[in-house]
């Protein structure tokens, strides 16, 4: 009962109790994306996109999963708040399925190559989705390579940075020079100094993800508290006890936001990474379409980095909740 | 002092010879500390009182090691303080708790620092329950109150039976009652088993009520005014008139003008 304003038990004795608990969000949503469906359908595709019964499938399916939701979500607990909270969202999403539509397949006023519907970002998937699974899977194995070597060696070093001022006075006017350079900056250095060009392009994802990793290391490692370090002094601790124990745990909070950023900054630079002579990755795909102006398949693979990357990001929320958890009031 | 426990005493001596310290503050030496000569016996507990400011903080960090001082001389036991030691805890002024352990996690620090933390968990509990804080053993530090803050700082010194207990106003932010019934403990436990212990503080009885001496420091830069032995039994009691007389005394050495009227 959080709209009591709204309900309309309130309103009169004549009102069924029952119906306080119908999520009207829920109804408009499911009305906007019948529509969606109805305008997908009924009208006729002024340029072929394909794909156009199934779009109109799945958008019914969503209008009758929504009004099946307005009736029940009350009593759905925890995921039925997340999807009340989530109302307005899936209204606006609704009302632009079937905007796109409209403007894209069903009048042409957005024209074909530079504009794509829905159903033609939905036929990408279903015409090619065999070639864009692999490109998945290697994008993520080229991810994985270079963000983890970047983040753990940008760590370590942020931590000799923030810890040592010999290594200090040495490391950081270097990583001030690099790090304010675009990582696909050293595209041509790279190459001489590795091998292949798989190689080539982990350096580059690890160049990205690992210089804010270490520059807010170290800037969390050079500001704990020093009042921490005479505590452990005092009960005995040696220096590796005084990093690992006190300066890192201190410094979590900053090491997480470099994490965050390291994320952002590697999702950018694996597109220019991926355009190196891979044979196969999402942003091998993405350049090979634009090739052939195919931008429904160009829009279609940005959709998927869009979501692998806030898929990654709450992961990275999921383990920086565990590993402070406790302190939220010294955040 | 001796009470005949079956517990051998397990202070330390401590002396403090000739002691000066100054901090630099925008280019200008401030003198804190000036020829400090002081002595305790293994065991021995004395209470240093003095104006805010005037460096008994800063006694007691030298005391631990922490800093070396400018001039002068300390040694414990045998040694030379030189370096920080676990033989030579401080409960800190400010408990500066780490924020992402928990109070438990506080507490058990000394002992990790020897890897002797997994098997001493039974040590913990007691150390807890000593402070009275069992019950927020798996608490975070931002959940505590202040006051709870200090206990499990004492506990966190205490777990480590150190040979001498550097205490700085421990009890600052207590509420009366849990500060009456938090000396009763480092009194038994300091007679139980026998550390030596320098304590900060600025309650005049609190001194009274649990040292063997108390020493009067000057305002900044700190110097030695008066010695006074308290040499009354155990359990003590504020009324006691030898005490109120005693207290009258430091009040005054202390600067106050009006504590006759109270006396
Ligand atoms: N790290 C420091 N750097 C510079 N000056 C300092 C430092 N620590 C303390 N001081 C100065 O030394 C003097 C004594 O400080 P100290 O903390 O020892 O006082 P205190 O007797 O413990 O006072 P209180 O009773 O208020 O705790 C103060 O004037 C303070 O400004
Ligand atoms: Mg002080």
């Amino acid at each position: 009962m959080t709209d009591t304003i709204t309900s309309p038990a309130r309103r009169g004795l004549e009102a069924p109790a029952g119906l306080a608990k119908i999520w009207p969000a829920g109804l408009l949503a499911s009305l906007v994306w019948a529509a969606a469906s109805g305008i997908t359908l009924a009208l006729p595709d002024v340029i072929p996109w394909g794909s156009t019964e199934l779009f109109a499938a799945l958008t019914a399916a969503g209008a009758l999963t929504l009004v099946t939701l307005a009736f029940t979500a009350e009593g759905l607990g925890r995921f039925g708040r997340a999807v009340k909270a989530a109302g307005p969202w899936l209204i606006a999403l609704g009302i632009w399925f079937a905007l796109w539509e409209f403007t894209t397949a069903k009048t042409g006023w957005l024209p074909k190559p530079f504009f794509s519907p829905p159903q033609g970002l939905l036929h990408v998937y279903v015409s090619d989705g065999a070639r864009l699974g692999l490109c998945i899977a290697y994008t993520l194995r080229l991810w994985a390579l270079g963000y983890f070597s970047g983040v753990i060696v940008g760590f370590l070093t942020g931590v000799g940075l923030g810890w040592s001022p010999r290594f200090s006075y040495w490391g950081m006017p270097l990583l001030k020079l690099i790090g304010p350079v675009p990582a696909t900056a050293w595209i041509p250095v790279t190459f001489y100094f590795f091998p292949t060009t798989f190689d080539a392009s982990i350096f580059i994802v690890a160049l990205a993800s690992g210089i804010p990793v270490a520059i807010l290391t170290s800037a969390g490692v050079a500001s704990v508290n020093r009042a921490y370090f005479d505590v452990a002094r005092n009960l005995g601790a040696s220096t590796l006890f005084l990093i690992s124990r006190v300066a890192v745990p201190a410094a979590l909070p900053h090491v997480f936001v470099g994490l965050f950023m390291g994320l952002y900054y590697s999702f950018a630079v694996m597109v220019v990474a991926e355009m190196l002579g891979a044979k196969y990755g999402l942003g091998w795909y993405i350049q090979f379409q634009t090739a052939y102006s195919a931008y429904a398949n160009v829009y279609a693979t940005l959709l998927i980095m869009a979501v692998l990357c806030a898929g990654l990001v709450k992961l990275l929320f999921v383990a920086r909740n565990r590993l402070l958890r406790g302190q939220e009031g010294f955040l | 002092m001796a009470d005949g426990s079956a517990f051998p005493p397990q202070g330390i001596s401590l002396r403090i010879e000739n002691l000066s310290h100054s901090y630099r503050i925008e280019g200008r030496a401030l003198p804190v500390l000036e020829n400090i000569s002081l002595d305790l016996k293994p065991g021995e507990f004395v209470s240093l009182l003095g104006t805010s400011g005037c460096g008994k903080s800063t006694l007691l960090r030298l005391i631990a090691g922490l800093e070396p001082p400018l001039e002068g001389r300390i040694v414990a036991g045998e040694t030379d303080v030189t370096a920080p030691d676990r033989s030579r805890i401080l409960v800190f002024q400010d408990p500066t708790l780490f924020p992402w352990r928990t109070v438990r996690g506080n507490v058990a620090l000394g002992l990790e620092t020897d890897g002797s933390a997994a098997h001493r968990g039974d040590e913990i509990d007691a150390a807890l329950r000593l402070v009275r804080l069992d019950a927020f053993a798996e608490a975070f530090p931002h959940q505590l109150s202040g006051g709870m803050a200090q206990r499990v700082a004492l506990a966190r010194a205490l777990i480590n039976h150190p040979p001498l207990l550097l205490l700085d106003e421990p009890l600052g932010k207590l509420d009366a009652l849990t500060r009456l019934s938090m000396q009763s403990e480092l009194l038994q436990l300091w007679r139980k088993v026998g550390f030596s212990a320098v304590l900060v503080t600025h309650d005049v009885e609190e001194a009274l009520l649990l040292s063997d001496r108390v020493i009067v420091l000057s305002d900044r830069p700190a110097r030695i005014v008066a010695e006074l032995p308290v040499t009354l039994p155990h359990p003590r009691h504020r009324d006691d008139p030898h005490l109120v007389a005693l207290r009258a005394k430091v009040l005054a050495l202390l600067g106050a003008d009006i504590p006759e009227a109270i006396a």
